[in-house]
């Protein structure tokens, strides 16, 4: 996993709440073997439409997604954070993000940031009015930033930990190599293997 | 204080403890199918990671599998891509893999416990909600997902808080006809579908100690039904037979020291659950559902409950939808519902004593005029075993289909489905809408209620059947 400690980078305003998994990655791109190339399966029924804003040339390249409320309900599909990282996204920011789909974005290395709505709000038309501003996430400090926006945001301090090391769960665990040794140096003999040896 | 069966082998898993972090879990046995391992494998390959114990580690197809014609390409191409990346990733990893066509091939819950590697006191995953089954053997089994997949390839343990503990004990003597299937349906029917959710099941009870293996098999396989991740029964003498001299039990003075670790794994006397439900076995009779969810079961005997008769809004609510969408109407008995459609088969009841049990029903028998009868066994070992016992043309002579080794009309991943509106009896586990495919009614039965009501045309047990004795007999 990428590590993630200041990012800055162009935004798109998306003005919609309640965007569902289904919507971010719909059910059909589940049927692919790998965890990249979902980048064209992202919003696909809303990019149908040519004035969907991600489809608007001055927000190619963009990497911080400015959302509304309730970011990321519905299933559990990891996919659909797959997607917006392919897509290029580093940081999706929002008033209120689906508890499964932020815990999903946390361990892929996605940073959800929870501001107030006006804070995201005032960030969304920032934007609007301005396609090349920029907006700054930095976690180190915790705190995002732009033209005439400063605004401190929580993360718990393991997540912060991990995305701040780029520690992905096995990662975590690949650190306890030697715990795992001894055990397996302990296992009895009698274990089943599904090799011979 | 003593401890429970599940906390014994759990504690025996640990591979490190800290406050207020889950516990590090080492992995005995890694099972891979192909539906729930590509992105697990894509993950290792992007971040350089190898599969830290191959021999910890086997695959088998299953899902995707078609059941007639296997020597042909398999026609859709997602399933294709499944199976050829499964081919492909073992291949690169250096994985084994049964592929179909192989002697070993089956549904991975089936594969696991016949290859002997499935043993008490065992951890075993699979990305697989059913993986519950082989907690049969007194091994801590459950389902996990793919990113839980990629972290036991490159690990072999899993970080996981400990869950609570529920005994189910069920006592007494089950009455003629009434399986290991009518029992975990009826254990459904009364915890219901969330009953078991932050537990681990343990079966134990005099009626559960009498159960062969395979029947203890289909027990601990619904456990997830129930809402659990696992369901555990003690391992005991005829766990012992079943496993001994299997391909990958232990041999010689390990036996030995096996036997003398797996006689250890008892729940204590003084040890507590956290909750306990008790059964009596002897009150149960043949179970069936009528709904859409694996609680929505009732005796055979019984008629479609009207939701009125639900206090639960919700339960109620849950039953209106289900009536609607398995056109049945309150009041109606169960044994008065056709169906069109019988499977026997799946990872529940698609071992050689379930062939068995339906075929005893079928033979000199015919299916029903307008009932097609789909016989899948659940692995090639299963196959041949029933065709050296002649199981095959006791199917095929009542006018069922005997066909190849997979999951089937379990899911209906493959060309085997329901068509909308049909409506079938089947022995897998999951009877949610459209699972046997977009449409489809699911009534969920015994492999012996399964071969009377193919019999019967509507849904009936074997002693429905003495009406109508076997032909030339
Ligand atoms: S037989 Fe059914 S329940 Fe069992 S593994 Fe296959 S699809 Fe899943």
């Amino acid at each position: 996993m990428e590590a993630f400690t200041v990012h800055t980078g162009r935004a798109v305003p998306l003005r919609r709440s309640n965007v569902d998994t289904d919507q971010i990655i719909p059910a059909h791109w589940l049927k692919k073997v790998t965890r990249d190339g979902f980048e064209d399966g992202l919003f696909e029924a809303w990019r149908k439409d040519p004035e969907f804003v991600l489809n608007k040339p001055e927000r190619a390249g963009a990497s911080v997604l400015v959302a509304g409320p309730d970011f990321g309900t519905g299933s559990s599909r990891e996919h659909a954070v797959w997607a917006l990282q392919n897509y290029g996204f580093k940081a999706v920011i929002s008033s209120r993000f689906a508890d499964i789909f932020r815990g999903n974005s946390l361990k892929n290395g996605l940073l959800t940031v929870v501001l107030d709505q006006p804070v995201v709000e005032a960030l969304q038309e920032l934007v609007e009015k301005d396609p090349q501003a920029e907006i700054t996430v930095d976690l180190q400090e915790r705190q995002v930033r732009a033209e005439g926006v400063a605004a401190a945001f929580e993360l718990d301090e393991n997540s912060r930990w991990r995305l701040l090391n780029g520690l992905d769960d096995i990662s975590i665990t690949l650190r306890e190599d030697e715990s795992i040794a001894a055990y397996e140096a302990r296992r009895p003999a009698f274990k089943p293997r599904t090799l011979p040896v | 204080m003593g401890r429970t069966l599940a906390e014994k082998v759990w504690d025996d898993h640990v591979v490190r403890r800290a406050e207020g972090e889950p516990d590090l879990l080492y992995i005995d046995l890694h099972l891979l199918h192909e539906v729930t391992s590509p992105q697990a494998f894509d993950g290792l390959r992007q971040n350089g990671r190898r599969v830290r114990r191959l021999d910890l580690t086997i695959a088998t197809e299953d899902h995707n599998t078609p059941t007639l014609d296997i020597d042909k390409p398999i026609a859709d191409p997602v399933s294709r891509a499944q199976l050829e990346t499964l081919r492909k990733n073992c291949a690169d990893f250096g994985v084994r893999l049964h592929p179909l066509g192989d002697v070993e091939q089956g549904v991975v819950h089936v594969v696991g416990p016949q290859l002997g590697l499935t043993q008490p006191g065992t951890t075993v995953v699979c990305g697989d909600s059913h993986t519950s089954t082989h907690g049969a053997f007194g091994a801590l089994a459950f389902g996990i997902g793919t990113s839980q997949v990629e972290h036991v390839l490159a690990t072999q343990t899993l970080p996981l808080a400990r869950p609570r503990t529920m005994a189910i004990t069920v006592e007494g003597e089950l009455p003629a006809d009434v399986t290991a299937k009518d029992l975990i349906l009826a254990v459904i029917a009364k915890i219901g579908t969330g009953g078991g959710q932050g537990y681990i099941l343990e079966y134990r009870g005099s009626a559960i100690e009498k159960l062969s293996m395979e029947s203890r098999m289909t027990i601990c396989n619904m456990s997830i039904e129930a809402g659990a991740r696992a369901g555990m029964i003690a391992p005991d003498e005829t766990t012992f037979a079943y496993l001994k001299d299997r391909p990958h039990a232990p041999q010689g003075p390990e036996w030995e020291e096996a036997v003398a670790y797996w006689k250890t794994l008892r729940t204590d006397d003084d040890a507590v659950f956290d909750a306990e439900v008790v059964i009596d076995g002897s009150a149960l009779a043949p179970f069936v559902t009528w709904g859409t969810n694996p609680g929505q079961g009732a005796p055979l005997s019984a008629d479609v409950p009207d939701p009125a008769s639900f206090d639960d809004p919700s339960a109620r609510f849950a039953a209106e939808k289900a009536l609607e969408y398995m056109g049945l109407a309150a009041g109606q008995p169960l044994r008065e519902i056709s169906v069109d459609t019988v499977f026997v088969g799946s990872c529940t009841n698609g071992r050689i004593e379930d062939l068995r049990a339906a075929a005893d029903v079928l033979r000199g028998r015919a299916v029903a005029d307008d009932v097609r009868m789909l016989v899948v066994p659940g692995s090639v070992r299963v196959a041949l075993q029933a065709v050296e016992e002649g199981l095959d043309k006791v199917f095929t002579e009542a006018g069922a289909e005997w066909r190849h080794a997979g999951c089937s009309m379990c899911l209906g991943m493959n060309p085997d489905q329901l068509a909308p509106g049909e409506r079938s009896a089947s022995t897998s586990n999951r009877n949610f809408e459209g699972r046997q495919g977009k449409g489809g009614r699911t009534h969920l039965v015994s492999p012996k209620v399964a071969a009377a009501t193919a019999v019967l045309g509507r849904l009936g047990s074997p002693a429905d059947l003495s009406a109508t004795a076997p032909s030339g007999v």
